[in-house]
């Protein structure tokens, strides 16, 4: 909501100055988000008269002026090609800072001439756009007098308006708020009713349909009317708060909207047929020709103004061009009516369109207004244009809109800490407009609010204009008391610890934590699931971003493709947020989801980069699941991952039957649809799908016997695991063996043959063995991988 | 036989002395130790003298061997301390190179913004709570004293999912409030909780992106009020920005879920182009808050009459940049390396 601040000084009578009403405003919930006013560093500058001038005798662009400020003579170098002899100007002399570049003029040489100040631009003093060059000021401003003094500046304030003040979508409005904090006099202006010369040719109906709809309809005919530009003044005043100035009939209606919050709409009566005007529902198949240039196919539920022949206008919204008014109107027809809100919202929103009519029919038109607007508006119109108007008709009422409000003091006590007394309360909502009334001695006030307060509705709307006028500042900041004893102590959710721990450890990793968009581009999508059509956005940001990701994945590969592009190949990424397997509030799992791309680590001198490769990625995951606190040993792995992954290269992870994650190098038909070249590989983890970790210490036994670790080198076929050979070993005494791990694969044996290095740690925990026993166990650990795995002992 | 002695100590002196090697000292030690040694052979002689003369002799030739290998010993040493030291010069490196390369992963800023809020709110005596990202229409909007034809549903620009079979429609949740109603619907007071996630909004230029984090908060009990709402953000904002000096100033606005509401700025000082946090006649907005409106706490079944508390909401990008100075929001998104290692933090930093 833009207005200039002579345009509030109609209403409000204050001395102060623009920005301290600008900074009264933001206090009071009306957010001045800007304006523009004189700088006060004009005080400085000052007329002065050009009194000769002549070209710079080596610049063609440039002019010497001789100027006189009253008490001495200067001489100023000026290239603007406005500059005249007889011209005055406003000078600034040398050290006066320039407001738009906030720099102190200099004296200067310019290209060998000396310049004794500059005459300055309206863009050079912040006061708006250049015209034609330097300010042209009236040939009767007093030479030497200060620019702060002649000045014809209109300061422009811009007010954010939250929904819940509609009245405040009109200048009035915000006058007779700051009114009510004490900072000025409101005069609310009112307009006189204009006597009927004669009867109205067109009545006004309301359909049966659209009387809830549509409460009160006010017309009237005006005939003989001039149409033609409106007063300077008000077009000046239109032009500053960004509206551009049509002709009076129109210009009338956006200042009443502008001023009074009213919308009202003018039909050029010549062009409606028929003698009525109706308020009907649309009727399938009808459409409308609106003033933006733009047709709109109408359906049942939207509100129209019709003629006899159709629509001329979407009620509430915005007119109709067959019966809009143009130059050549001489007769008009002035449509001033309420609407209801949600039969505003609606079809604007069902249209998409935006109008300041809209904008101030579905936050609520002050439902006393209607004829008030209708006179109003006619006064305007006789005034600026002549003509004759009609006696007003009327269909319809005004609704009834006084409510009665009881307000408890002790109910405000105890929702703000803050004690007032009942005659503030009295004081402040009276200052508002609130008619109240207090039985003798209670505490309760009955408060009935003026008929532009729809936004008040009960007590504790009351209660917040009362705090909101005394100043938030006044209410005391009390400290937050302790949790009684008796509440719970404060929870986290269920993984909430982990996701700190598997962040910190996979930073600890050299992993670099991002933050990915929740959606991806649909294209992508269809490369893991197959519904990806179902898991679009109705109203997506951008073609790349329309569906929600079902892998965390993909874009941690894009932002590895983007790095890349910056050259920065080697990258090493994660991510802990949600996908969505579905569309519900249910679909969503929480996953840790890293990528590695290229080399795992910088060139160094002391060991060669080499390419990240799957168990890059298995180390990471399992990392993630130590940090989470899984039960490692009892986990498995199969090859299985989806098909996202390279089939031969990932695993998936299982605790008995769920799934928890899997690892991988990314299948290449992913990493060439995302773009990716080079070693690429990831691992997800679902955090939700682990058991509560148990993270209970029992206690340490360190035995006292020495460890015994023996070697042992099978052959197997290529299809046999690493997993089974160990398995297989480990079972030969679960008690006795402590580890089992791989140390050497040997893969030079022939075709379809590998050797696989074990050595297997045996603990005793009784007494030291002897030999003959470690060499039964071996043959026992020898027996168990044969038998199981097919195996032979290599020799 | 003292004469000979005399003479192996000053023959032994000058042959050590003149033993240049481990293995030179061994050649003097097998001739004056081993089987056919010059101290070798004057033991020997003992065997012929008789058992006084014997032990007294013994006694000497006893002494002299420790002298002689006490010397040796010496020697050796001296030799090995020498010898170590040639090879210590010759394993000389150049400790100029670089070290190994150690990991250096990084916390995004917006995690680390969270947790940062979640330890200030829990000494406070907040829990963490959290809601789905995708949300149907009653938590984001109508139990929040939003029905359908609110006007401040149009200020949300919300993210719609398709139609569903019964005509109902989820959204991307607009805000982190429906977490106040899952938590109001599923808990009996007292209410102390945080929520912190991931918030979106159809909105895509310099200042906003489709996607942010927000932190909700919300305390439900019997006595909590405006001024408890106050002293709480304030006493917030001041441990966040490690700063009892900075300005807060709590300013009437509007939020349908909230009444009396407010928006809450902290003081700042513009000058030449640079934001200082503190008093400075400027003033940055950092979030909202407010008392919960009666219309929020009916639809979660609580009576207005009984409960009532406060609520707010704050960006968590906005904190951090206000924080550590970080320039521009959508670079949040833009997983560049750069950016993450310069404004991410250490894994225990």
């Amino acid at each position: 909501m833009k207005f200039t601040l002579s345009w509030l000084k109609e209403y409000l009578a204050t001395p102060a100055p623009a920005h301290e009403i600008a900074e009264a405003l933001t206090l009071i919930g009306l957010e001045v988000e800007s304006f523009t006013a004189p700088d006060p560093a004009l005080e400085e500058f000052i007329v002065a008269h050009v009194i000769a001038m002549e070209r710079h005798p080596r610049a063609d662009r440039l002019n010497v002026c001789q100027v006189d400020t009253g008490s001495t003579l200067l001489q100023v170098v000026c290239g603007a090609p406005n500059a005249h002899v007889g011209m005055k100007g406003i000078l600034a002399r040398p050290g006066v800072i320039i407001p738009a570049s906030g720099e102190r003029l200099q004296k200067g040489v310019i290209r060998g001439v000396e310049s004794a100040g500059m005459l300055c631009s309206a863009r050079e003093l912040n006061l708006g756009a250049d015209e034609a060059g330097v300010i042209a000021l009236p040939a009767e401003t007093p030479v030497g007098a200060k620019a702060l003094d002649v000045i014809v500046f209109d300061p422009v304030f811009d007010v954010a308006v939250t929904p819940n003040r509609a009245d405040c979508l009109g200048v009035r409005g915000i006058a007779r708020d700051l009114a009510a904090v004490g900072f000025g006099v409101f005069t609310p202006k009112l307009a006189p009713a204009v006597a009927g010369a004669f009867q109205s040719p067109l009545r006004v109906v309301r359909a049966p349909e659209a009387e809830a709809l549509c409460p009160l309809f006010v017309g009237r005919f005006i005939r003989g009317v001039r149409n033609g530009p409106s007063p300077e003044g008000v077009q000046r005043r239109l032009a500053a708060v960004g509206l551009r100035p049509i002709s009076a009939l129109v210009d009338i209606t956006n200042l009443l909207s502008l001023e009074a919050a009213r919308p009202l709409h003018v039909f050029d009566a010549d062009r409606l047929r028929g003698e009525s005007v109706t308020v009907r529902l649309a009727r399938e198949g009808e459409s409308l020709a609106a003033l933006n240039d733009k047709t709109y196919p109408l359906s049942a539920e939207m509100l129209v103004i019709a003629d006899a022949v159709g629509p001329q206008a979407l009620a509430g919204l915005m007119g109709g061009t067959e019966s809009a008014c143009c130059e050549s109107t001489t007769t008009v027809f002035l449509e001033s009516a309420l609407f209801d809100p949600g039969c505003v919202a609606r079809a604007g929103r069902a249209l998409a369109i935006e109008s300041d009519a809209r904008h101030r029919f579905e936050r609520g038109v002050d439902p006393a207004s209607a004829v008030e607007g209708a006179e109003w508006a006619t006064r305007l119109i006789l005034a600026w244009c002549g003509g004759e108007a009609s006696s007003l008709v009327i269909a319809g009422a005004e609704p009834a809109w006084q409510r009665t409000i009881p307000l408890r003091a002790e109910r405000l006590y105890r929702l703000t800490g803050r004690a007032l007394p009942v005659t503030t309360l009295h004081h402040r909502l009276h200052s508002l407009g609130c008619t109240v009334q207090r039985a003798e001695g209670s505490a309760v006030l009955t408060v009935i609010p003026p008929s532009w307060r729809r936004d008040l509705e009960a007590e504790h709307d009351l209660i917040e204009e009362v705090v909101r006028l005394e100043g938030y500042d006044q209410v005391p900041a009390e400290p937050l008391p302790r949790q009684p004893a008796t509440a719970p102590p404060p929870t986290v959710p269920p993984t909430w610890q982990q996701r700190s721990e598997v962040r910190r450890t996979l930073a600890a990793r050299g992993m670099l934590e991002t933050l990915t968009w929740s959606f991806m581009a649909s294209n992508h999508v269809a490369l893991l699931v197959a519904d990806s059509a179902a898991r679009g956005l109705m109203n997506p940001i951008s073609a790349d971003l329309d569906t929600l990701r079902p892998s965390l994945l993909p874009n941690l590969i894009r932002a590895v493709r983007r790095n890349a592009a910056h050259d920065m190949p080697d990258v090493a990424l994660f991510e802990i947020g949600p996908q969505f397997d579905g569309m519900t509030p249910g679909a969503q799992k929480l996953v840790v989801a890293g990528v590695r791309a290229g080399h795992d680590g910088p060139r160094h001198w002391s060991k060669p980069a080499q390419s990240v490769d799957v168990f890059d990625a298995k180390a990471d995951a399992w990392a993630v699941l130590t940090a989470a606190g899984a039960p490692l040993a009892r986990l498995q792995v199969d090859a299985a991952a989806p098909r996202w992954y390279h089939p031969g290269r990932s695993g998936v992870i299982r605790l008995d039957a769920t799934e928890l994650g899997w690892f991988g190098e990314m299948h290449p038909r992913l990493a060439r649809a995302l773009d990716v070249k080079g070693p690429l590989v990831g691992f997800e983890i679902f955090l939700e799908a682990l058991p509560p970790p148990d993270r209970a210490k029992p206690p340490l036994k360190i035995p006292p016997f020495h460890p015994v670790v023996r070697d042992f080198a099978f052959v197997v076929e290529d299809c046999v695991s690493a997993e089974q050979v160990l398995k297989a070993a480990r079972s030969a005494d679960e008690a006795l063996i402590a580890a089992v791990d791989v140390f050497d694969i040997y893969e030079g044996l022939g075709k379809g043959y590998q050797s696989l290095a074990v050595s297997v740690t045996l603990q005793p925990t009784e007494k030291t063995m002897t030999d003959q026993e470690i060499d039964a166990i071996s043959t026992r650990i020898i027996d168990a991988v044969i038998q199981a795995t097919g195996a032979t002992l290599r020799t | 036989m003292e004469e000979d002695l005399q003479e192996l100590e000053i023959w032994l002196r000058d042959a050590l002395a003149i033993a240049d090697s481990v293995l030179a000292v061994e050649v003097v030690r097998i001739e004056a130790l081993g089987k056919k040694g010059r101290l070798t052979t004057l033991l020997k002689t003992l065997g012929r003298l008789s058992p006084a003369e014997r032990a007294r002799q013994g006694e000497t030739l006893n002494a002299v061997k420790q002298t002689v290998l006490a010397l040796i010993e010496t020697r050796l040493a001296a030799l090995r301390e020498a010898e170590m030291e040639v090879r210590l010069a010759a394993e000389r490196v150049d400790i100029t190179l670089p070290a190994r390369p150690e990991p250096e992963g990084c916390i995004h800023p917006v995690s680390r913004t969270i947790d940062t809020v979640a330890a200030l709110f829990g000494v406070m005596g907040f829990s963490i709570a959290e809601g789905p990202d995708i949300e149907d229409d009653f938590h984001n909007f109508t139990a929040l004293n939003m029905p359908l034809d609110h006007p401040a549903r149009q200020m949300h620009d919300t993210f719609y999912l398709p139609k569903r079979a019964d005509g109902s429609q989820f959204v991307l949740r607009t805000h982190t409030s429906p977490v106040q109603i899952r938590t109001m619907r599923a808990q009996k007071p007292p209410i102390r909780i945080i929520a912190p996630g991931r918030t979106y909004r159809c909105d895509s230029d310099m200042t906003h992106t489709p996607m942010f984090h927000q932190v909700e908060g919300l305390v439900i009990d019997e006595s909590t009020h405006f001024g408890h709402l106050k002293g709480c953000i304030t006493e917030f904002i001041h441990a966040y920005f490690e700063s009892d000096t900075v300005p807060v100033r709590f300013r009437p606005s509007f939020f349908p879920f909230t009444e009396p509401s407010a928006e809450v700025d902290i003081g700042c000082s513009r000058r030449g182009g640079e934001m200082k946090l503190g008093p400075g006649g400027d003033w940055l907005e950092i979030m909202g808050c407010g008392m919960v409106h009666p219309r929020v706490l009916t639809a979660c079944g609580l009576d207005p009459e009984r409960w009532q508390g406060f609520a707010f909401g704050m960006g968590v990008e906005r904190l951090a940049m206000l924080k550590h100075g970080i320039p521009d929001l959508r670079t949040f998104y833009e997983s560049d390396v750069r950016w993450l290692r310069h404004y991410g933090f250490r894994p225990f930093e």
